[in-house]
């Protein structure tokens, strides 16, 4: 936890709100209050008293949600330095480097919250903190840019258009940074998987390629069915999420499914069709049991992922140390003048 | 694992434009204030966001407490009359 005097992070001089005060015994009465607020469609600021369920579970979800945006660097990282032309690759790498700084709202969301970054990232080395199925799959071809863009980063946005109306202020903020420069990342995904498909048929058959690999994964990392969501109810209760993940999940396919015949691509779903009666796409049953065992570790390159993020993070740390340094003699100098 | 000390704590304002006034943006750590000065335009400004940027050590800022907003915030609560609604004006004067 934070000391006092800060404005946002922890508290000024009173305990993190329902720290451990409030963890004793029963309901507080402070909770009707704060149910109130979110009732009334208000925020609930850092310093708010709050449930300690619901620090922890925003803590969970936007720690994960921070890890996936550094994590998701790497799949598509693999490409940068084989882009096949200057201007791919300008943009491949201001996606990336959007990332990073998406990753970065999102920490400094967290740490409103009384946890420090450098302990969340130190879960995500342990395997203690997760971040989404969809990174641990690999970037074979050029297409995957391609695919990530339109289908990852779409289903994406989905997820996080509701997220900038979470009840918890400093993530609706960092998620409404987050959407604005999202829609380039998929735009620009989009633009590179029509170039392909209306390319010579060899781009074309790659074009459909990664979109055979990618469409379920996508689809199934909305989450798993309403019926087995462990945190979904109280969350809605509490503002975070807005949406079911079955409800997130239509909207998403409901969007990408007539983009494909723009696209001149097929999904791999046999049973996708416009359902005129319920003015929606009817489609498949993802394979969940693949999610789980995916979110589980087992996916195609969960150690890869985790081992490149520690490798980077100790490569870089004699660079955290000189910085240190410099910073510690410079300051020693300036107090003696 | 890590046994490094984090780095501190700055909270990032940008002035968007000349003619508005900074605005808190959010928060990173740097080692010290020129760093957290590039990291702030790196991180908040990759797409000219901002003309101006402040840092602020998180830890020198001091925050009223949410706990007694009621009470803190109670002297202009019961001053209507420092709107100008509070005054009713006869129909024939047109603007005032």
């Amino acid at each position: 936890m934070r000391s006092s005097g800060q404005i946002e992070h922890g508290a000024a001089g009173v305990a993190p709100s329902g720290g451990e005060t409030a963890a004793s015994a029963g309901p507080d009465p402070r909770e009707a209050e704060f149910q109130a607020l979110i009732d009334a469609d208000q925020r609930i600021e850092p310093r708010d008293w709050m449930p300690e369920a619901y620090r922890k579970t925003l803590i969970r979800q936007i720690a994960q949600h921070a890890h996936s945006e550094i994590i998701g660097m790497q799949p598509e990282g693999n490409w940068i330095t084989r882009a096949p032309s200057l201007r791919r690759k300008a943009i491949l790498m201001a996606k990336v480097q959007d990332e990073a700084g998406h990753g970065l709202y999102l920490y400094c969301a967290a740490e409103t919250l009384g946890v420090d970054r450098a302990e969340l990232i130190d879960l995500l080395h342990e395997g203690r903190q997760k971040y989404s199925s969809i990174f641990n799959y690999p970037t074979l071809t050029w297409a995957d840019v391609g695919a990530i863009g339109w289908l990852v980063d779409g289903a994406a946005i989905t997820n996080q258009i509701p997220l900038c109306r979470c009840s918890f202020g400093p993530y609706g903020r960092a998620m409404v940074r987050v959407c604005k420069e999202e829609s380039f990342h998929q735009r620009q995904g989009f633009e590179l998987l029509y170039a392909l498909s209306h390319g010579t048929p060899a781009q074309h058959e790659m074009a459909q390629d990664a979109v055979n690999r990618w469409w379920w994964p996508s689809i199934e990392m909305l989450g798993p069915p309403d019926t087995e969501s462990t945190h979904s109810a109280q969350s809605m209760a509490w503002g975070i999420k807005r949406f079911s993940n079955d409800e997130l999940r239509q909207r998403f396919v409901d969007m990408v499914a007539p983009q494909a015949v723009v696209l001149g691509l097929t999904p791999p779903d046999p049973e996708l069709r416009w359902n005129e009666q319920r003015g929606h796409y009817d489609f498949g049953q993802p394979d969940f049991e693949e999610l789980r065992r995916v979110v589980g570790g087992d996916g195609p390159c969960n150690r890869q992922r985790a081992a490149h993020h520690l490798k980077a993070h100790e490569d870089g740390a004699w660079v955290r140390e000189a910085a240190a340094a410099y910073a510690a003699k410079h300051a020693a100098t300036t107090a003696a003048a | 694992m890590s046994e490094e000390t984090p780095a501190p704590l700055w909270e990032v304002f940008i002035r968007s434009k000349r003619g508005l006034s900074h605005n808190h943006v959010g928060s990173l750590h740097a080692p010290d204030a020129e760093m957290a000065l590039r990291n702030a335009r790196d991180v908040y400004t990759r797409r000219m966001e901002g003309v101006s940027i402040w840092v602020v050590p998180s830890a020198v800022i001091t925050a009223s407490s949410p706990d007694e907003k009621d009470s803190f915030f109670d002297p202009a609560a019961d001053k209507p009359y420092r709107h100008p609604t509070f005054y009713s004006i006869p129909k024939e004067v047109q603007q005032l």
